[in-house]
């Protein structure tokens, strides 16, 4: 679950890290007020989309898709220039490297106070599957694209991986500050700080917090310029504040919905629906259907005990999709019954009066008896003995891929 | 002789008085797998029927383990309690036999929970884990065998074939392949879809390389992370039986999550493209489809001199 800069400023906050004086806003007003309240020569007026790229992307009409403005971080030095970029920012839409083409309209404001940068760096905590612990990584090419310098001067990324049971060691911290070339008191405010950012990386369940730029200023201080925050959502039992962090428009509500029902459902740009059990083969049934000519229109995994009901879910959500021409299911019964998927399919297929081709293919458990009842029903589905029948008859049937 | 789980395996399961611990534990016991009992904090003292029999209900694993001597545990307690439960049962037999088998079927640990659990069981070096979000581990035997998971038993054979997989229903598929060429499994073990986890594919691989059961070994990965790159330079240097491999999430789209929590494409890296290069460039023969594993696996045995 990622949430916006200005509520992961608000955490590192309350953390204790330090950042500037801030205001979310929602209207152009708001950000006047803002400006006003922050009694700052110089202001940054901040986009909040759930992407990165920010700065480098563009702004267009959503009505008109023209070009509005270019750069969706902008530094004001007026009380004028703060309004021209909140209107030209809010209601439009940001299309920055991370958004793709559609990109996102813009909502959320965050207006903050400006300061005396003397060096940009590069900070992130996150979980390194690899090493199984919490990493941390940094460099002083702050402020440039992470990635690219990991490519080219990889002696550029300094990285320290913390043992779970004694946490950030004081001489780490100390180590990476000094990696960074700090000394003095600008080495002592870094310590500080990323002390309170592990423990804050640890309290909040977090995946990613990451830092670009983290500044140094004239006085030596340490500073958090941007922040990007991710959460483990398997954590969420523990955290009920996220309910108020979440941002559903920035979430796919299709998605939202299904996760409610107990699928996971993710919407792709094909035109073959699949209802699969278990993740690993809901993505070999996309990857199949690709390999015989045709396009998938969703992942979505049942789980391993969906019920009629689920079933019948599954269908209304990937019939939701207008470019579906033809639905493949694949079951591998285990736990679950292929006879029991039979009669849900045939149950949803007759409650939603299901109009395009659908091919089935069961197997493992009971899997006669499944079959059995499929070829009784008068419905027009079309059986498979394996998956890559499946994923041809299916192509076939909806007259080739797109 | 199967790798870390022998057909007659003494296995508890923790959460046995659950819902799902109940279920699973009475699909173990109908498949044959040598149950000892269960334990579940506060109802200690209880037996739970399992398939007309009477099992024993532990407080404490350390109680369990020194009553039953068991080789293995499997775990189905919720998500909130999972990473405690994975801790207890290594410390429990650490300290009671220095060694034993825990399978964590959980699926929604938090992942900074295993980090804390992984730790744990890495400094009690006896201990294996495997999973968690996984289908288990089972070994196959004449009549019945080792099911430690929550796999339908009936679709295996013992044979000679070792299956490692991060996914559940694609490993059921992968051993319905080896069966459509008339193989049997020695060992088949589901690694878990999770960012962090216990055992990994490359510890699967070399038990199977040392293994005088298992002569070829099927190995499926998916998108997300490097195991599977690091597992195929490993495989490389240190794997003479055949390997076929299958990755899943080709056509998954960068920055989603695919179900799994550990699946997703970020910042480029963990793409299927990347991960049946280093596959091929291992020298692992290739399914692009799992309905051809079986194939691919026949034309390596035979290429091997074993068909």
């Amino acid at each position: 679950m990622n949430i916006h800069e200005y509520q992961g400023k608000e955490l590192l906050r309350a953390s204790g890290v330090p950042v500037l004086d801030g205001v979310h806003c929602k209207t152009v007003d708001d950000a006047l007020a803002a400006y006003d309240k922050l009694n700052s020569k110089v202001v940054a007026v901040k986009s909040q989309i759930h992407a990165g790229g920010r700065g480098k992307g563009s702004l267009y009409s959503p009505t008109s898709r023209e070009l509005v403005m270019e750069g969706g971080v902008k530094i004001a030095f007026s009380r004028d220039e703060v309004k021209t970029y909140a209107e030209n920012i809010l209601g439009n839409i940001l299309v920055t490297i991370q958004t793709g083409e559609e990109g996102k309209l813009v909502r959320n404001l965050y207006i903050e106070s400006g300061c005396d940068i003397v060096h940009e760096y590069y900070l992130a905590l996150l979980v390194d599957r690899e090493n199984k612990s919490v990493m941390i990584m940094a460099s002083t090419e702050g402020g440039m694209d992470i990635e690219e310098v990991a490519h080219n001067t990889p002696e550029l990324i300094h990285k320290i991986s913390i043992d779970p049971n004694s946490g950030l060691m004081g001489f780490q911290n100390r180590d990476l500050g000094m990696a960074l070339g700090l000394s003095g008191k600008a080495l002592k405010s870094f310590m500080k700080m990323l002390a309170k950012m592990y423990a804050m990386f640890v309290s909040n369940d977090c995946t990613m917090v990451e830092i670009n730029p983290l500044v140094k200023t004239g006085d030596d201080d340490i500073v958090a310029l941007d922040s990007k925050v991710s959460f483990d959502e398997n954590a969420e039992f523990r955290h009920k504040d996220w309910d108020d962090m979440r941002d559903l428009s920035e979430e796919e509500e299709v998605e939202i919905r299904a996760k409610e029902s107990g699928l996971s459902y993710v919407k792709l740009d094909g035109n073959i629906g699949c209802l699969v059990n278990g993740a690993g083969l809901a993505m070999a049934t996309m990857d199949v259907i690709k390999l015989y000519g045709g396009e998938p229109a969703n992942f979505l995994d049942v789980g391993g005990g969906a019920n009629e009901e689920q079933v019948k879910t599954a269908f209304s959500i990937i019939l939701e999709d207008p470019n579906v021409k033809g639905i493949l299911v694949n079951i591998f019964g285990g736990i679950m019954r292929c006879d029991i998927i039979a009669r849900g399919v045939i149950a949803a297929t007759e409650a939603l009066s299901l109009d395009v081709p659908l091919v089935v293919r069961l197997a493992g458990t009971n899997v006669d008896e499944g079959k059995a009842i499929l070829a009784e029903s008068t419905l027009n589905i079309h059986p498979a003995d394996d998956l890559a029948e499946g994923a041809q008859k299916i192509v076939e049937l909806i007259g080739g891929g797109v | 002789m199967a790798i870390w789980i022998e057909e007659d395996a003494k296995v508890l399961v923790q959460g046995i008085t659950g819902k799902q611990g109940m279920f699973h534990a009475d699909k173990m016991v109908e498949y044959g797998t040598n149950i000892v009992g269960g334990c579940t904090p506060g109802k200690g003292g209880q037996t739970v029927e399992l398939q007309g029999r009477n099992f024993p209900v532990w407080n404490s694993m350390t109680e369990a383990i020194t009553t039953t001597d068991a080789d293995a545990t499997v775990i189905y307690v919720p998500p909130p309690f999972a990473a405690e439960a994975i801790m207890e049962a290594a410390d429990a037999f650490d300290s009671v036999k220095g060694e034993g088998v825990i399978v964590c079927i959980t699926e929604g640990i938090p992942t900074l929970d295993m980090v804390k659990a992984v730790a744990y069981v890495y400094n009690r070096p006896g201990i294996r884990l495997i999973g968690p979000n996984c289908p288990g581990i089972i070994t196959p035997g004449e009549n019945g065998g080792a099911k430690i998971g929550i796999m339908p038993g009936h679709i295996h054979a013992k044979g000679r074939i070792g299956i490692v997989s991060k996914s559940g229903t694609l490993t059921y598929e992968a051993v319905a392949q080896t069966m459509s060429i008339g193989e049997g499994q020695s060992t088949c073990i589901g690694i878990g879809g999770d960012p962090v986890n216990g055992t990994g594919f490359i510890e699967c691989l070399a038990a199977f390389e040392s293994d005088s059961q298992t002569e070829a070994i099927v190995m499926i990965g998916e998108i997300g992370g490097t195991a599977e790159e690091d597992a195929a330079a490993w495989a490389a240097e240190n794997v003479t039986k055949p390997i076929v491999g299958f990755v899943a999430g080709a056509t998954a789209p960068p920055g989603k999550r695919m179900g799994h929590a550990g699946a997703i494409i970020s910042g480029g890296k963990g793409t299927a493209e990347e991960k049946f290069a280093a596959f091929e460039a291992a020298g692992i023969a290739c399914a692009k489809d799992p309905s051809e594993l079986g194939s691919v696996l026949l034309e390596s045995l035979q290429k091997a001199g074993l068909r």
